[in-house]
């Protein structure tokens, strides 16, 4: 597709952009006193159908908002293929624990990804791979065995996890866009660094990380293994010489430092195409800072919720597209 | 080769109208989706956008001038249209610039507009200064536009 034919969505996004949460509006949220004042502020920007709704509800419409939105902008969503594909190799990955316990679990599938829900637990059920995807096939069976011979439900994660990472990888490299290719490549990153710094931390061995761990440009995997092998520290030492030394500030401080640091990195990687008017970029970093401020308001919500403090609360909250 | 001086001449007037044309159509093509986009949104933004939109429509106006001026000056609306080679080449030259830049100023200024169109989507009070972007373009097609009728008139009276 010409990147011409993206004018006039872009531009449609750009009017919409003004209706994203800026930080003013988290402060807002911060400073209320209960839960019910957050949801008012929220019902006032916009969110929800104003009809009384549960938190979960609001942020699972917003999110059918956005999406409608593009739907409406694009005729062929394949192009965004490469933020659902971790959704699938969830489903994937509950289809077969479904399986293996013999128990139907209510809603532990996730809607909207590339491939039906249903289709994929079939798929399962039937030990049947080939109505999967291409991608989907030779991990799935392979996940399959592992779980259903030996019971190992970690390493059958571990091999779908990879698997997920994969594919978004390889389909963000053939969609030859900039920005989906810097997606993938952060994705990767934040990913193998939560395995790494897990792993060191449970003390596990060579196969466990030679399996865990993508290829990705900016990160070793070589050097990435061996640091892992030798603990925390030596990850420290090692990302102190690549372009994610910051990150090793938000790993001292706590995990969820840590996570937060992964999505300020998306997000702050993406706000360039703020200025961007031509490409399928700005739709896709629409759709990245819709979902990232869905995150933080979900984050916001359930720290009022638990009563958490406000500073305690502040300090899990995510950067802003806007 | 006689004969082939008009024939030199009105392809340099017609180049000039057609691609300076060109431009501006694909041009305010452009910058016509995105003011669909922001209208569609929001039409209170419909005078502004629109503006921002018709300016890389001007290079198609100017090249109609030097083809209008150039028909004129060869004898093809009324009066005589012999004319040399050599004098002919120099009609077709002058017609260049008008056409080249014409072309490339009036695909540039679109994309200024689409930025600009942008801009005011987001900042409707700032749309003075999103108009100037895009308009800094136009000097340029205004340079060739003169440079095109300073070429075309002086070498009306060239006896060659």
């Amino acid at each position: 597709m010409s990147q011409e034919q993206y004018i006039y969505a872009v531009a449609r996004v750009r009017s919409k952009e003004l209706a994203l949460l800026d930080k003013s509006v988290l402060e807002q949220l911060l400073s209320c006193k209960t839960y019910e004042d957050c949801l008012k502020i929220l019902s006032d920007k916009g969110w929800g159908d104003h009809n009384g709704e549960s938190a979960e509800e609001i942020l699972s419409q917003e999110r059918e908002k956005t999406w409608s939105f593009i739907r409406e902008l694009v005729s062929d969503m394949s192009v965004f293929d490469t933020f659902l594909y971790e959704k699938d190799f969830h489903n994937l990955k509950a289809a077969i624990k479904q399986v293996y316990i013999r128990n139907e679990v209510p809603n532990i599938f996730i809607n909207d990804g590339t491939v039906d829900a249903n289709q994929i637990y079939e798929a399962v059920k039937n030990h049947d791979f080939s109505i999967l995807p291409e991608h989907m096939q030779v991990p799935a069976e392979e996940a399959y065995q592992v779980q259903m011979r030996n019971g190992d439900g970690q390493l059958c994660d571990v091999i779908l996890d990879r698997a997920a990472l994969d594919t978004i990888y390889k389909m963000a490299a053939a969609s030859e866009n900039e920005l989906l290719m810097e997606y993938a490549e952060l994705r990767i990153v934040t990913a193998n660094l939560n395995s790494s710094i897990r792993g060191a931390k449970t003390g596990k061995r060579i196969e466990f990380f030679e399996m865990a761990l993508a290829q990705c440009k900016t990160l070793s995997k070589k050097e990435l293994v061996r640091a892992s092998l030798m603990g925390v520290e030596a990850i420290y030492d090692y990302l102190e010489t690549t372009v994610y030394d910051d990150a090793v500030n938000a790993l001292k401080e706590s995990f969820s430092s840590f996570e937060r640091w992964c999505d300020n990195l998306i997000i702050n990687r993406i706000k360039p195409q703020k200025f961007n008017t031509t490409s399928v970029s700005p739709l896709a970093a629409y759709i990245l800072a819709r979902e990232n401020e869905i995150k933080t308001v979900r984050i916001l919500l359930s720290g009022k919720l638990n009563d958490l403090p406000e500073n305690s609360i502040r300090e899990r909250l995510r950067d802003m597209y806007v | 080769m006689e004969g082939l001086g008009i024939v030199f001449a009105l392809a340099g007037a017609i180049l000039a109208a057609l691609v300076a044309g060109i431009g501006s159509a694909v041009g305010v093509g452009m910058a016509g989706e995105a003011a669909a986009g922001v209208v569609t949104d929001d039409p209170s933004k419909f005078s502004k956008v629109l503006i921002l939109q018709l300016l890389p429509g001007t290079q198609g106006i100017y090249g109609l001038l030097i083809a209008f001026i150039t028909l004129t000056q060869i004898g093809v609306l009324g009066g005589s249209s012999d004319m040399s080679l050599e004098k002919g080449l120099l009609y077709f030259a002058a017609c260049m610039p008008m056409a080249v830049v014409g072309y490339f100023s009036a695909v540039r200024q679109a994309k200024a507009s689409l930025a600009s169109i942008s801009l005011v989507s987001k900042k409707p009070d700032q749309f003075g200064k999103a108009m100037i972007f895009p308009a800094m373009v136009e000097t340029y097609a205004i340079l060739a536009l003169l440079i095109s009728i300073l070429a075309i008139m002086g070498i009306t009276p060239l006896a060659i």
